[in-house]
């Protein structure tokens, strides 16, 4: 009883706050800091260092240990059946497992491709111009991307226990 | 041709084309 709370009733809980701080922070850089700092860039004088300065790297820090605690707390709820889920061997896990996949993928991205150019482009770690372009452009196909991922990995999340289940992918 | 990614509605259409495509996939997987 005790394991299964730990297991399930806090697992699933944290998983979804982490989770929604995650993704919300995701979608925050997407749907509005992109476009705030080409507009504060566009401005004379340019208006975009304390977003850089003082929100970008508090976001980033949230974001990424988010994304630590979601997967943790994902892998947790999984328990022994994590590898039924990952290699689709049993056909209810198949949907949380596309989903646990795709949140794979996006954490990956997270912290191999996201984080590490981030570091450049906010000067966390040292940088030329030409590799601060690049980092850029990197660090912004990977988080759209995983804005992209996200969609197929949040239906796959709500689509994958009990009755949810049993009425979107038939009994 | 421009990468879809480029844009926020290219990203939103792109996430919901792969929503369908996973769906089908994963139903197919299930024998449903």
């Amino acid at each position: 009883m005790t394991m299964d709370f730990i297991q399930y009733g806090l697992g699933r809980w944290l998983h979804i706050m982490a989770g929604v701080m995650w993704i919300g922070l995701l979608y925050y850089f997407n749907f509005v800091q992109v476009d705030a700092m080409k507009a504060a860039a566009a401005d004379t004088p340019p208006t975009g260092a304390g977003i850089t300065k003082h929100v970008a790297p508090r976001a980033l820090f949230f974001f990424r240990w988010a994304a630590v605690v979601t997967v943790l707390m994902g892998a947790m709820m999984l328990g022994d059946k994590i590898d039924d889920a990952l290699f689709f061997k049993e056909r209810a896990y198949i949907p949380i497992g596309v989903g646990a996949w795709l949140g794979l993928i996006m954490f990956f991205n997270v912290w191999v491709l996201i984080w590490p150019n981030q570091k450049k482009i906010l000067g966390i770690v040292s940088a030329t111009d030409d590799e601060k372009a690049k980092a850029r452009r990197v660090a912004f196909l990977a988080s759209r991307t995983n804005t992209m991922l996200s969609m197929p990995m949040l239906f796959f999340m709500v689509a994958s226990g009990g009755l949810f289940r049993r009425a979107i992918f038939g009994g | 041709m421009k990468n879809p990614l480029d844009t926020l509605w290219g990203t939103v259409i792109s996430g919901l084309v792969l929503t369908v495509v996973l769906y089908f996939l994963a139903r197919s997987m299930m024998g449903a």
